[in-house]
C-alpha cells in the first residue's frame, strides 16, 4: 500500500503548487550558500532573543536551541479558511463538552461517551461540578495538532487545551524571518501574527468576572526551571502584564491579590502555566509550593478567573480523543470540518486484536503520554523493538491507542545535503473569549531526520515558520 | 435525636506567623437522616463561604495578623433521625467518580490480596460483602491513638494493623473500590453517650453505594454503620478532600501545636 506523499511545495509533475509559486521561484534564484548564511544569522538572532527549550532526560547541556528551518511552509487562503474554521468549531464543541461534564452530563446520559472513559481519567476534576465559568469557556488558549497527508485530506491528530506551548515560537520565528527575508515579506501578502499578545490579552480580559472594570491579568508560572519559561516571561513582557510565581498570589477577603511595591493588588484573571495538581496546595497536592493557597475557593465563587479552567485536561486525554467528531455533531449539530485519525482503542477486544497483528503498520501510543515518548512507530521499527513493545501492550492493553501510520506531508527544508523535503505537521492557536478566533499561522514543526515521522521538540525536530497569504 | 456540638481547634505557634490560609468544612448539610437547626463557625481572620464540587459547605479563613494562636470553632445544635445508617445520593456527582483511587487510598498489593475472599460476594451481594469486609478489617486493624498522621494511607494502616478512625475508613474505602464498589469518606461527629469527657478529635467513617440502597455507613472504629448518633459534616474521596480543616501559614517554624476540644451532646 505504498502511498505516494504529498509535498505541499512541488507537484508530481514538478511543477509548483499555486500557493508555494513565489517560495519556489526564491528557492531557484537563492543559492544554497546564501540559505545556509540566513540559517546561521537566525540562529544568531534566537542565541540573542534567549529562546531555549529544556529538554528533560538529555544528558548534555538541557537548554538547548530547537532548530529552525530559513524555508516557510505556506497555506492558501482557502486552504487556511478549512483548517481556521475546523478548528474553531472543534473548539466550541470542546468547550460545551467540558461545561457539560461538570453540570448535567448530557453527553453522559445519551451515551455519547461512556461514564468510565471519563470518571476513569485522572483530569477528570470533581471540584469543577456544578460551578459556570464566565462565558462557558474552560479552554481558553488551545493548540490543535493538524497534519496533511493529501491536496484535501487532513486530520486533527490531538488537542491541547490544558497550556499549549509553543506560541513563542510562532512569534520568534515571524521576527526573525522578517529580518533575514524583508524582500519576500514585500512581494508577498502574509497575513501577521504579531498580534497574537493584543487579542491574548483581550481574550483574557473580555472573561474577567462580571463587573470587573479594567481586569487586571497575571501570568502565573511555575518558575524559571519549567521547561516553558522563556515562552511564560516572553508572553508576559509583550502584554505588558506581570509574571508572577505562586508566592506572589494570596487570597484574603474571597479575592486573589497580589503583592506588589505599592502594597497588594486584586487580580482578577490569571492566565495560569502550571498545572492543576499543583495549583492550590489546599484543594490539590499539598506538597505544592508553586500555587496559591486558597485559590479553588475564590474561583469556585466566581471571583477569579483562571485560564484554562481547572479541569480541562479530561477533553484532551487520547481516550477522550476518538469522541471528538461525536461530540461536534452532538452539541453542534454540524458535521466535523476536520477529521480525526481513524484510532483504535486497544482496551476494546476486537481492537487489541487487530493492533497486535499489524504492529508493522501502525503507530501506538500510550494513552496519557505526550511529547513522542512512549510510543512505537510500527514500519519504522525493528522486529525486536516491536516485540518489546508488543509486551508492554499486552501487559497493559487499555494504556494504548493504535492508529495507521499517516504519509505526512512534506514541505521544503534546508538540510544537510541541500533543499530536501521533510514532514511536517501544524498547531494553530484557537483562542476563545469574548469570540472565538484562530491566529492566521501557528506553529509549523518540522522532522529533520530523513524520512522520520516524529516532529517533537524533544526528540529532534525543529521548527519553520507559517505563511498564511491572503486573498 | 438533637444534638448539641462544640467543636473548637486552637493552634499554638512558637513563632508568630504573618499569614494563614484554611479550608474548613465545618458546616453540616441538611439530609434524610440530619437537620441543622442552628449553627455557627467563628475563626480568628475572615471568613468568606463556599461550596464545593461535592457540595459541602465550606469556609475560607484568612488570617493576615501577626498572632501566635489561631483558634477555629463550630457550635450548633443538629435533629438526627434514625435511618440504619442508610442515605439517598444527593445527585451531585455521579456516582462512579467514588470508585477512583487517591493518595491515601492507594490500591497495592496487600489490599489486593486481601479483597480475594469478598471478590464472589461483592459481585452478587454488595452489601453481604460491605458488612463482611468491615467485620474482617476491625479484626486485623486495632484502634490506636496517636499511630498515624494526617498523610498516612490506606496501605500503612494495613501494614501496621493499627490507626485511628480515619485510617480505617481509608482501608476500608480502598477495598471497598477495589472491588467495584463507589466508596467514599465521611468527616463528622460522634455522640458516645458520654458528656463529661470531651474528645480529643472530630471523627470520620466510610460509606458504599449499594445499588437500589443507597450510602450506607460503616463507622470501623466503632463497629457500627451508621446510626442517630453520627453527624456529617463533609463527603470526599478521602481525608484529604474533605478535611474538616486544612491549611497553610507563613511563618511560625516548625513548631505548630493543635488542640482539640470536641464536646458533643444531647439536648
Amino acid at each position: 500500500m505504498q502511498r505516494r506523499l504529498f509535498d505541499e511545495m512541488t507537484s508530481p509533475d514538478g511543477s509548483a503548487r499555486p500557493a508555494y509559486r513565489h517560495i519556489s521561484d526564491w528557492l531557484k534564484w537563492s543559492t544554497l550558500d546564501r540559505l545556509r548564511q540566513r540559517s546561521t544569522e537566525a540562529e544568531v538572532l534566537f542565541r540573542r532573543l534567549g529562546i531555549t527549550f529544556i529538554v528533560y532526560g538529555d544528558d548534555g547541556g538541557t537548554e538547548r536551541l530547537i532548530p529552525f528551518d530559513v524555508i516557510p511552509r505556506v497555506f492558501s487562503a482557502d486552504e487556511w479558511k478549512r483548517l481556521s474554521d475546523g478548528s474553531i468549531q472543534r473548539v466550541r464543541a470542546l468547550n460545551m463538552f467540558l461545561h457539560d461534564l461538570y453540570h448535567d452530563r448530557n453527553v453522559m446520559r445519551a451515551g455519547i461517551i461512556p461514564e468510565d472513559v471519563i470518571l476513569a481519567n485522572a483530569q477528570y476534576q470533581p471540584q469543577m461540578q456544578g460551578f459556570t465559568v464566565p462565558g462557558g469557556i474552560y479552554t481558553h488558549i488551545a493548540g490543535i495538532d493538524i497534519v496533511r497527508v493529501s491536496e484535501n485530506e487532513f486530520y486533527v491528530l490531538e488537542d491541547n487545551l490544558r497550556s499549549p506551548s509553543g506560541v513563542a515560537y510562532m512569534l520568534e520565528n515571524r521576527q526573525v524571518m522578517m529580518r533575514l527575508f524583508p524582500e519576500l515579506f514585500s512581494e508577498m501578502r502574509i497575513a501577521p501574527v504579531d498580534h497574537y499578545p493584543d487579542v491574548l490579552l483581550r481574550t483574557l480580559r473580555g472573561v474577567a468576572p462580571g463587573g470587573a472594570q479594567d481586569p487586571t491579568v497575571v501570568l502565573l508560572t511555575p518558575g524559571a526551571y519549567n521547561s516553558a519559561y522563556y515562552e511564560h516571561a516572553f508572553l508576559a513582557d509583550e502584554m505588558g502584564i506581570e509574571l508572577v510565581e505562586g508566592a506572589d498570589l494570596f487570597v484574603a477577603d474571597n479575592a486573589v491579590f497580589m503583592r506588589t511595591t505599592e502594597g497588594p493588588r486584586r487580580v482578577d484573571v490569571i492566565y495560569r502555566r502550571i498545572d492543576d495538581d499543583f495549583i492550590d496546595p489546599l484543594a490539590f497536592r499539598h506538597d505544592s509550593s508553586l500555587g496559591v493557597p486558597g485559590l479553588l475557593s475564590v474561583y469556585r465563587s466566581g471571583r477569579v478567573t483562571i485560564a484554562n479552567a481547572m479541569g480541562t485536561g479530561v477533553a484532551d486525554d487520547k481516550s477522550i480523543y476518538p469522541y471528538v467528531p461525536a461530540l461536534v455533531r452532538f452539541y453542534l449539530g454540524e458535521e466535523p470540518l476536520l477529521a480525526n485519525v481513524p484510532t483504535y482503542l486497544l482496551r476494546e477486544k476486537d481492537d487489541l486484536a487487530y493492533t497486535l497483528e499489524h504492529l508493522d503498520e501502525l503507530v501506538v501510543k500510550e494513552v496519557h503520554g505526550s511529547g513522542g515518548y512512549g510510543m512505537l512507530v510500527g514500519p519504522a521499527s525493528t522486529a525486536a523493538q516491536i516485540e518489546i513493545f508488543r509486551h508492554k501492550i499486552l501487559a497493559n492493553p487499555s494504556n494504548y491507542i493504535a492508529q495507521p501510520t499517516l504519509a505526512l506531508s512534506t514541505c521544503p527544508t534546508l538540510v544537510e545535503q541541500g533543499i530536501a523535503p521533510r514532514h511536517v505537521d501544524l498547531r494553530p492557536y484557537v483562542l476563545s473569549g469574548e469570540e472565538t478566533v484562530v491566529m492566521p499561522g501557528g506553529l509549523t514543526r518540522v522532522a529533520l531526520v530523513e524520512g522520520s515521522l516524529v516532529v517533537n521538540s524533544s526528540q529532534g525536530g525543529g521548527t519553520k515558520d507559517t505563511w498564511i497569504l491572503e486573498e | 435525636m438533637r444534638i448539641v456540638v462544640r467543636h473548637r481547634t486552637v493552634y499554638n505557634y512558637d513563632h508568630a506567623i504573618r499569614y494563614s490560609t484554611q479550608y474548613l468544612r465545618l458546616t453540616p448539610r441538611n439530609n434524610p437522616s440530619q437537620r441543622v437547626i442552628r449553627w455557627n463557625v467563628e475563626g480568628q481572620g475572615r471568613l468568606s463561604p463556599w461550596t464545593d464540587g461535592f457540595g459541602n459547605l465550606c469556609h475560607t479563613l484568612v488570617c493576615d495578623e501577626i498572632v501566635n494562636q489561631i483558634s477555629v470553632s463550630a457550635n450548633g445544635i443538629v435533629e438526627t433521625t434514625e435511618l440504619n445508617g442508610v442515605l439517598p445520593d444527593d445527585g451531585i456527582l455521579p456516582i462512579k467518580v467514588f470508585l477512583r483511587p487517591t493518595q491515601l487510598t492507594q490500591i497495592d498489593s496487600e489490599i489486593r490480596d486481601f479483597v480475594v475472599p469478598y471478590v464472589e460476594t461483592a459481585r452478587s451481594n454488595p452489601l453481604d460483602a460491605a458488612h463482611e469486609l468491615s467485620q474482617a478489617l476491625t479484626e486485623r486493624i486495632v484502634y490506636t491513638e496517636g499511630s498515624s498522621h494526617v498523610h498516612s494511607t490506606a496501605s500503612d494502616a494495613l501494614k501496621n494493623g493499627r490507626g485511628v478512625c480515619q485510617d480505617m475508613a481509608h482501608v476500608f474505602i480502598a477495598c471497598a473500590r477495589e472491588l467495584g464498589m463507589p466508596a467514599r469518606y465521611v468527616s463528622g461527629y460522634l455522640y458516645t453517650g458520654d458528656e463529661a469527657t470531651p474528645q480529643v478529635a472530630s471523627h470520620a467513617w466510610a460509606a458504599v453505594w449499594i445499588e437500589g440502597l443507597g450510602w450506607v455507613s460503616f463507622d470501623l472504629a466503632n463497629k457500627t454503620c451508621g446510626t442517630e448518633r453520627h453527624i456529617g459534616l463533609a463527603v470526599g474521596l478521602d481525608y484529604a478532600s474533605s478535611a474538616p480543616l486544612r491549611g497553610v501559614r507563613e511563618g511560625g517554624s516548625e513548631s505548630e501545636r493543635m488542640d482539640v476540644q470536641v464536646m458533643v451532646t444531647q439536648a
